[in-house]
């Protein structure tokens, strides 16, 4: 059966596969807050390039990723239109001059300003995406759960997305199986039929898919609860990986761009890095 | 004696949702290092004993006790699922279900993990454990990547992390194919040998554990502990079948040759067994008298024809390669083998979900390449293996009906057809109740009439029984017996051996896509090759057979089917 994950675990051999997973939910943490926190466009420049060196490094190819980085792009250009249409005198607003370059229509004209505006919040954006969708594709599920765990998010719900992740080819076959046995009983769920009876005939999936998962929960939490799942407040992890020098220098290197992040977008006062003063 | 390590005291079980008891008065001292079976029917109450053992009863699932239970002599309510686990190891039935672990080694490691070991020991703990179970090589696979038995071995390996006293199986031969089932046998009797733990077998299929021995057969009925004895003495008398459970083949053929079964015969196990001449004289004759008796049956006209067939998901690996065989009108034919052989992808070309890379397959004749998976299915059905997979209307009506929903028929038209394919199914008079009301075993018949309802001329069945005890197994095998007297022509894929013997007199043989014969079902059980190629066993019959001096096992293990099918009637 084809594979129909959309983002997984993607094992290569790189440095970024070999760091804990804890280093990178950390480096992953620190630096969504570093590239939130500015609009300091120099900073940013320099965070989205070391993004595109980062990402070299992992070895992970455009094209394992291309479905989620297309998600993203769309994401992201949404996001800039609307941004646009309801506040498009922002720019001007922030950097405090206005420079006309194109009158459409009424209220909508486009200024540097709002150019500018907008071209730092994509960088925002593209700095932090290839380091989450490389946490993603370079942790091994296994770590997944440990490393939450290991910065302090309950056992409990680190395991549920261990869980999660454990049964999704379960689901995922499952789901081939019912679909094509359904469609045997000439429920068709191919494109030919009006779209209100194609929803009306996935219910005739989804009734049995559900079913079975709520008998696959009860037996999990059996198993589990057999095996002392819950017992203690505390629990400790098979494929946990210890902190190795790589592990602290890149700990410690994600800590010093957070802290330059701070100090450069913050020493003149303002958030904003302002070229048109 | 020492005193027992489970105790239970005149003890009775009442679950929330239910009006009646499951347990009644159940006294039943297990004592450490013993092995005990509990056998029973579905129902019986043996996997409700199991749940008050390892603490689901009444921990997960709340109800009303009366009288005693002690493990390792401490009162069980008063204690926690947690610290009866440190006592209880618990394999479940579910192999898959069971494993939490994204890969071996993690899922092994769980109980640990959950008890705080530092990482260093847990590794320590987890190696010497997977070697006790034969699965160190494959800590790093993920459960799909397994097979059900070794699965099993994993479930294991999870509960003897914890050097636990007790060890507890609900049913482990459920989900495996018999050569799987038989080494999960050999390796809970090895783990016992090493652990020294009391080993308890909830279990239906008797003669299958027995291929081990056991110390003690305790057996259940209607939520009472209807005999427990040793396992010989157990066997010597009637209790089994009285009970709904099939004593083991080669005592049934004992018994049908006038043979009485004694203690002290050991009928515990076809290889110790002590057979007097004059036992095996009453063998001998009656194998004679029945040879004469055998007859056989003429072939009707082809129905469906299956042409070098080849498939693959990949183009590097082949899981059909050139498969031919012709199924007549009115047949009732075996497709066996191991998992992952072809057979489930024999079936889902057949009914269209997957295309050949060649071959074709002709239905009456007509070729059927061109045709979609809906109009195939008005002359070929197929049956999941689960019925909970398929059922997806609330309302028995309403399931039978959907498949009509699709075709341009009238009401009335719709309504009669519904009637009739109940009727069939012996559905009739539960026509307007809810599907949830129904047992396995009727869901079963509904996954079937919704099938019927379009009447196609051939039924494929995967693993019809799978899981089910001898009542409900006769029970679903009858009613597809009938259906076949009806004209129906009924395909199955199973693990199970008794009812390729018992109901089908033809096997196709699958091994690695390929197909290894195509002949009688007693041929199959009695050539060690076959039964080694599609992961089977053979049958004690043959052992018997043996042992009597008969020369040709099949035609012993032939007379001894139809003469079976003889007494039914």
């Amino acid at each position: 059966m084809a594979k129909a994950a959309i983002l997984s675990y993607i094992k290569r051999d790189s440095f970024v596969h070999e760091l804990t997973g804890t280093t990178k939910l950390i480096f992953f943490i620190l630096w969504s807050v570093a590239s939130m926190i500015t609009y300091d466009t120099r900073v940013l420049v320099c965070m989205l390039f070391m993004s595109v060196v980062i990402f070299k490094i992992s070895k992970i190819k455009i094209k394992d990723i291309s479905v989620v980085l297309g998600l993203a792009a769309i994401f992201l250009i949404m996001n800039n239109l609307f941004v646009y249409l309801f506040s498009p005198e922002y720019g001007v607003g922030l950097y405090g001059s206005r420079t006309v370059v194109l009158t459409i229509a009424g209220p909508y004209t486009i200024t540097l300003q709002q150019l500018f505006y907008h071209l730092n919040m994509t960088m925002k954006v593209i700095c932090v995406v290839p380091v989450a969708l490389l946490f993603i594709a370079c942790t091994d599920p296994s770590e997944f759960a440990a490393s939450l765990a290991n910065i302090g998010v309950s056992y409990r719900i680190g395991y549920s997305v261990s869980l999660a992740l454990r049964y999704i080819p379960d689901v995922q076959r499952e789901y081939h199986n019912i679909s094509q046995a359904q469609q045997a009983r000439g429920i068709d769920l191919s494109g030919k039929d009006k779209l209100f009876t194609r929803m009306k005939n996935s219910v005739a999936i989804l009734l049995p898919l559900v079913l079975s998962s709520l008998n696959r929960i009860e037996t999990i939490s059996n198993a589990m609860e057999l095996r002392g799942f819950g017992k203690n407040k505390k629990r400790t992890w098979y494929r946990l990986r210890r902190m190795t020098g790589k592990d602290w220098f890149v700990v410690v290197f994600v800590a010093a761009v957070l802290v330059i992040d701070l100090l450069v977008t913050f020493w003149d006062g303002s958030r904003y890095y302002n070229p048109f003063l | 004696m020492s005193t027992p390590i489970i105790s239970f005291q005149d003890y009775g079980f009442q679950y929330m949702a239910q009006a009646e008891p499951t347990l009644h008065h159940i006294n039943l001292d297990i004592y450490p290092g013993e092995k005990v079976l509990i056998a029973g029917t579905s129902g019986s109450g043996k996997s409700t004993i199991g749940n008050c053992i390892n603490g689901l009863i009444p921990f997960a699932y709340p109800g009303e006790k009366t009288g005693v239970l002690l493990v390792d002599g401490k009162e069980a309510d008063k204690s926690s699922i947690f610290e009866l686990s440190h006592t209880v190891g618990t394999v479940l039935q579910d192999t898959d279900g069971q494993f939490i672990g994204l890969t071996v080694g993690e899922d092994i490691a769980f109980a640990a993990e959950n008890d705080c070991v530092v990482q260093d020991e847990m590794k320590q703990i987890v190696d010497k454990v997977a070697k006790l179970v034969d699965i160190d090589h494959h800590l790093d696979y993920a459960p799909h990547e397994l097979s059900g038995g070794q699965k099993q071995r994993v479930s294991l390996a999870g509960v003897m992390v914890e050097e636990v006293k007790v060890l507890l199986f609900d049913e482990p031969l459920a989900n495996l194919d018999p050569a799987a089932g038989r080494t999960t046998i050999e390796l809970i009797d090895t783990v016992h040998e090493r652990t020294k733990a009391a080993v308890i077998v909830i279990e239906h299929r008797l003669e299958d554990v027995l291929w081990r021995s056991m110390d003690r057969i305790v057996l259940m009925n209607e939520g009472r502990v209807i005999a427990d004895m040793p396992t010989a003495k157990l066997l010597a008398g009637n209790y089994l079948l009285e009970h709904g459970i099939r004593e083991p083949l080669y005592l049934t053929a004992l018994r049908y040759a006038g043979v009485a079964i004694e203690e002290k015969m050991h009928p515990e196990h076809v290889d110790k067994l002590c057979l007097t001449d004059a036992h095996k004289e009453m063998v001998l004759n009656w194998y004679q008298k029945q040879k004469a008796l055998i007859q056989q049956q003429e072939a009707g006209e082809e129905l469906l024809k299956v042409e070098h067939l080849t498939f693959g998901y990949t183009p590097q690996k082949r899981n059909l390669q050139d498969v031919s065989f012709t199924i007549h009108k009115g047949e009732m034919v075996s497709i066996v083998g191991r998992n992952g052989a072809g057979k489930s992808t024999l079936a889902k070309l057949i009914c269209g979900f997957e295309q050949p890379l060649s071959g074709a397959i002709y239905m009456a004749g007509r070729n059927l390449s061109g045709d979609t998976i809906k109009e195939r299915a008005a002359n070929i059905g197929y049956v999941m293996q689960n019925p909970n997979q398929m059922i997806s209307k609330p309302m028995i009506w309403d399931e039978v009906e959907l498949a009509l929903l699709q075709e341009e028929m009238t009401g009335e038209e719709r309504k009669k057809r519904v009637e009739e394919t109940l009727k069939v199914c012996g559905l009739y008079p539960f026509r307007n109740w809810p599907v949830s009301a129904l047992s396995f075993g009727q869901k079963k018949r509904v996954t079937i009439a919704s099938i019927l309802v379009q009447r196609p001329q051939v039924i494929i069945l995967d693993e019809p029984t799978a899981g089910q005890d001898y009542h409900h197994y006769t029970e679903i095998m009858e009613f597809l017996k009938e259906l076949n007297a009806q004209g129906y022509t009924i395909l199955m894929i199973t693990h199970d051996m008794h009812l390729m013997l018992e109901y089908t007199p033809r096997a196709i043989v699958f091994s690695e896509g390929k197909m290894l014969a195509d002949t009688t079902a007693a041929h199959v059980l009695n050539d060690p090759c076959l039964v080694q190629a599609a992961n089977l066993k053979e049958t004690s019959l043959y052992s018997l057979s043996m042992a009597c001096g008969i020369e040709e096992p099949q035609t012993f293990t032939e007379c001894f089917i139809s003469y079976e099918k003889k007494e039914e009637r």
